[in-house]
């Protein structure tokens, strides 16, 4: 082996703290990139494949009742593709042990042969046999939750009259990974589930022979969807058309591409961030680390190396510490990544979803690293080996110090000698001091930005559960009922408020643009399901006009004031000018809001209602369920409490893997800053604190002027890290924008407080780790050569 | 007054030490045995390679040695702790090193009130700069200083704590000769005004003179004490 060959493994060996230390920064940058680019790419996969081997649908169309006749009809209108029709239905379940009224969404599927579009994915057990009228096919979570497995059976009322199912297999299907009970925002298995029944059955349970309420269809990759969708809606709104609508407006798939959008934007602003980190420490510690070894780079250019043997053999420093840190980051993120798919399994049923490990995912992520850790190495080296040797073997002349500005402002008596030699060798390299700083102010800055993500998690559920949605019970009616209905509803015993309210699908339209959405229509006066803005304030429900969400309002392109027309896509179908009566930043779905009147007088319809809310004596919840199960009328209950414990459970778990991935990384990063700029130091300045201990000063003494620059740099760090964190996350806030929700941006100073201890934490680790060193300071040693 | 009257500051006593470099074993120093008195200005003159630097390093308190003790005044300094060493150095011993190691982000006055910071009974910077002959760069940073001011910086540095010992390893090892002879001159005038028994190491004979005391090292071992009757003027030495 050559000898600079052995010169740098003994170096490698003798730095190895350092280039740990560097190579885990860099792993983390790896890491975070397998883990969510990965996931992200693994999610994306298996929902194409899923939806192709599915054949999912492209649009639904919901209706009342139609003749299977109107088919041929549909199928001649241009742009479709494939079209399929089926039944489907809510009926209420009869099970044990469940206090609050379970619900199936029936759906038929074809007797012989599979469904068309929208196939369903069987799990266990097997298809419907032919001819079985008792037979059925049930979702996999609902299986998971109530424990059900093939050869069960399970008790439903179907139209009124009781009957005892066969469970014949479990499966899943794209159009139902999050299946949400009618009322509620989240999935409850325990109380929910789909069940694929023959059509035949199905149709006569439900007086549906020869007729359907739903279709759905694949579109031609060249057809016009809105004109399809126009179409189909004209020729069903003789049946009772609901509005067709298209993927993107389906539940799961707008669930899931939710989680993909969010998943695709942490997973660029995370690893870059983290990348960045790691290069910009790289170019930091290894800048420092080869200028230290001036003197010996111009021994072995006086021996007569080249400059490219020079540089190459510096460079070394940076690409072992790029690789080890691309295997470690390698390693762990494919095992964060398993990790994060394995909680996508609990939320979403992608058959077929794991994590894969794209091998050009890998590659670039070791590009951008060694990469980056070359750049970050190769200005330094470039300044070393223009160093003429004569002039980098010269002893060095002492550094050049002045008093700063600190002092010239007469602050400097303030100081003890300690303290002015901390505060002077800060100023007299304030750029690298800055880039200590900056680098420790990132580690505050991931903190604060994983932190923050939770907060405005909590805030958002606190606004949505504890102060809009303040019913006990929400009901919801298979079908519009009278406004009369509340008065039965207040004589249930335990019962203490009724208020109700009136859902009517419109389409609004303003100039070209137009949404389609469900208005609702509440009581002035509610105390039960208020309106509430962004800031937690109520808005009074306006006696006249409409209130629209900010993002309805941005599509629209509307303002506060302004007409726009408004079709009623049930009823009556009316079509009619209306004002917008205020717009609310909100978080959760896309709302429009309307005083239940105003709704009324609007659509032309009578005075019926979509549901209710309900206040409970809590003592008397068990026997309000009860006989709310015996109505018939009801489609769905939800409880507010509820959906908060089950989102508040599932956040918690990922609160408790984010927050450890987050809370490690940043402390490796701050580890990484800090460490590495103590050990520099000690090598810098070994001699000047050698001749310290030497004059009579104590280790610990002496650890305070080295250390002190460190902590300096450290404090420096924690204003700019909160800006920092201030700036990614309000970043990050404001591009999470979908349907379903919008993040507010919400900074507690509980989380400062927690982002800054950790921080702090692993300063003081890393001064600790140095500390040991100093030690061991060879005094005799520094004493006698100059180095 | 006779020599052997004076106070014994510092006294070593059949010291040995003995360094494992690999499979060799290194005698630095062999039974070697000194006394440092009140008021003495001692030589210790050797080779390099001779144990000068090694015995100085034990008698300051920043090495132990392998066998033998070593006394200030009446107190054992030969089994105690790297604490009571520390505490040692920097209440009596003052150093004066060949690369005069100040710090470099201190003023002269600064490094100087390093020292005084942490001593009882120092003098104020100020004086002991004075005594160096330094007053009117105290404020100056040691890239503003020329090296026999740095060495003065580095010798105010050492006896402003009012040390009973002061140690001077080779402090003229990187001066030119004229700026030598004055920083030589320094150390004297501190020497007879304070009355702080001091050593200096040099491996340069010429400097012999000027001691009370010379100590001829080689090999590890005192080869030959030579007792000046008088000190040396230090104009009639030159190298």
């Amino acid at each position: 082996m050559r000898a600079l060959n052995k010169k740098l493994f003994r170096e490698l060996w003798h730095l190895k703290m350092q280039i740990l230390s560097i190579a885990l920064v860099v792993a983390t940058g790896i890491m975070s990139v397998i883990t969510m680019r990965g996931t992200y790419e693994s999610l994306v996969l298996a929902q194409e494949a899923y939806y192709a081997k599915a054949r999912f649908a492209d649009l639904w169309a919901p209706l009342v009742r139609a003749p299977l006749s109107l088919i041929e009809k549909i199928e001649e209108i241009p742009g479709i593709e494939q079209l399929d029709s089926r039944v489907t239905l809510l009926a209420t379940l009869d099970l044990e042990g469940l206090d609050m009224p379970a619900q199936g969404r029936f759906v038929s599927v074809p007797e012989s042969g599979r469904p068309i579009l929208n196939d369903i994915n069987i799990r266990e057990g097997r298809y419907l046999s032919l001819g079985a009228t008792d037979e059925v096919i049930i979702s996999e979570k609902f299986a998971l939750a109530r424990e059900l497995q093939p050869g069960n059976s399970v008790r439903v009322v179907i139209n009124g009259r009781s009957r005892e199912l066969d469970i014949v297999g479990i499966a899943n299907s794209p159009e139902h990974s999050y299946a949400v009970p009618p009322g509620s925002l989240f999935p409850e298995d325990e109380r929910y589930g789909v069940f694929w029944m023959g059509r035949e059955t199905l149709s006569a349970a439900f007086d549906m022979d020869g007729a359907f309420n739903e279709l759905v269809a694949i579109l031609t990759p060249e057809a016009n969807s809105q004109a399809v969708m126009r179409s189909i809606d004209d020729l069903l709104e003789p049946y009772g058309g609901l509005g067709s609508y298209l993927r993107e407006d389906q539940l799961s798939h707008q669930i899931l591409e939710n989680e993909l959008t969010e998943n695709r934007i942490m997973g660029t602003i995370i690893p870059a961030i983290f990348i960045g980190v790691a290069v910009f420490l790289l170019h930091l510690v290894l800048g420092r680390l080869i200028t230290t070894q001036r003197g010996e780079i111009a021994v072995l250019k006086a021996f007569g190396y080249s400059n490219i043997e020079v540089g190459r053999h510096f460079l070394m420093f940076a690409v072992v510490a790029a690789l080890l840190g691309t295997l470690i980051g390698s390693i762990g993120g494919y095992f964060l990544g398993k990790g994060m798919i394995s909680i996508y399994i609990q939320y979403f049923d992608i058959p077929d979803l794991e994590y894969r490990l794209s091998f050009s995912l890998l590659f670039m992520a070791f590009l951008v690293s060694f990469l980056g850790a070359c750049s970050g190495a190769i200005s330094a080296v470039k300044r070393a080996v223009s160093l003429p040797p004569a002039e980098a073997m010269r002893p060095e002349t002492p550094a050049r110090f002045t008093p700063g500005p600190f002092e010239r402002l007469g602050l400097g008596k303030l100081l003890s000698p300690s303290g002015r030699m901390i505060l002077r060798n800060t100023e007299r390299k304030p750029i690298q001091a800055m880039l200590s700083s900056i680098g420790v102010a990132m580690s505050l800055a991931i903190l604060l930005v994983g932190m923050f993500m939770f907060d405005s998690i909590n805030y958002m559920m606190d606004l949505q559960f504890r102060r809009i949605q303040r019913e006990d019970i929400t009901l919801t009616f298979k079908e519009m009922v009278p406004e009369s209905a509340r008065y039965d509803l207040a004589h249930i015993d335990g019962v203490t408020r009724v208020e109700t309210y009136h859902t009517g699908a419109a389409r609004l339209r303003a100039g070209q643009r137009q949404e389609e959405i469900a208005v609702q229509g509440l009581e002035p006066q509610g105390k039960l399901r208020r309106i509430i803005n962004a800031n937690g304030d109520e808005v009074p429900v306006p006696t006249s006009g409409i209130i629209l969400s900010s993002l309805l309002a941005e599509r629209l392109g509307v303002q506060n004031g302004d007409s726009i027309q408004i079709e009623w896509l049930q009823g009556r179908r009316k079509k009619n000018g209306i004002k917008v009566a205020g717009i609310i930043d909100d978080f959760i779905g896309i709302s429009a809001f309307m005083s239940k009147a105003a709704l009324r007088a609007n659509s032309g319809e009578s005075p019926v209602i979509s549901g209710a809310f309900l206040n409970v004596d809590s003592l008397q919840q068990a026997s309000v369920y009860a006989e709310l199960k015996e109505i018939p009328a009801i489609a769905g209950v939800a409880s507010p409490e509820t959906m908060l414990t089950s989102f508040e459970e599932e956040l918690a778990e990922s609160i408790l893997v984010s927050a450890g991935f987050l809370v490690g990384f940043a402390s490796i990063i701050a580890f990484g800053v800090i460490y590495n700029g103590a050990r520099i130091s000690l090598s810098e300045r070994g001699r000047e604190l050698a001749s310290l201990r030497v004059l009579g000063f104590h280790r610990r003494e002496v650890a305070v002027l080295l250390l002190g620059e460190q902590a300096l740099v450290t404090l420096l760090a924690i204003p700019v890290g909160y800006v920092l964190g201030y700036g990614i996350s309000s970043l990050i806030a404001s591009s999470i924008k979908t349907d379903a929700y919008r993040i507010p941006f919400i900074a507690d100073t509980q989380t400062y407080i927690i982002a800054t201890t950790i921080v702090i934490l692993a300063a003081i680790v890393s001064a600790w780790a140095v500390r040991r060193r100093l030690d061991h300071i060879d005094l005799i040693a520094v004493l006698k050569t100059r180095e | 007054m006779n020599r052997s009257d004076r106070q014994t500051i510092l006294k070593v006593d059949h010291l040995c030490k003995v360094y494992q470099m690999g499979e060799f074993v290194v005698n630095a120093l062999h039974d070697v045995s000194v006394a440092l008195h009140a008021g003495e200005l001692a030589v210790i003159l050797g080779a390099s390679g001779s144990g000068k630097s090694t015995l100085l390093n034990i008698m300051g308190g920043l090495d132990t040695p392998s066998s033998g003790e070593i006394f200030y005044q009446a107190e054992n300094l030969s089994n105690v702790s790297e604490r009571q060493l520390t505490n040692f150095r920097r209440n009596h011993v003052g150093f004066v090193f060949q690369f005069y190691n100040l710090i470099p982000s201190l003023t002269a006055r600064e490094n100087v009130a390093l020292v005084t910071d942490i001593a009882p009974d120092a003098m104020q910077p100020e004086e002991a700069l004075e005594l160096v002959g330094l007053s009117e760069r105290i404020n100056h940073f040691p890239s503003q200083l020329s090296g026999g001011e740095q060495q003065r910086v580095a010798i105010a540095r050492a006896i402003a704590k009012r040390p009973q010992i002061l140690l001077c390893d080779e402090p003229t090892g990187a001066l030119d000769a004229t700026t030598g002879k004055l920083v030589l001159s320094v150390i004297e005038k501190v020497n007879s005004n304070t009355g702080t028994a001091t050593a200096i190491i040099t491996h340069n004979a010429a400097i012999g003179s000027m001691g009370d005391t010379v100590f001829k090292m080689s090999s590890g071992e005192i080869v030959e004490t030579i007792h000046n009757e008088h000190r040396a003027d230090l104009s009639s030495i030159s190298w």
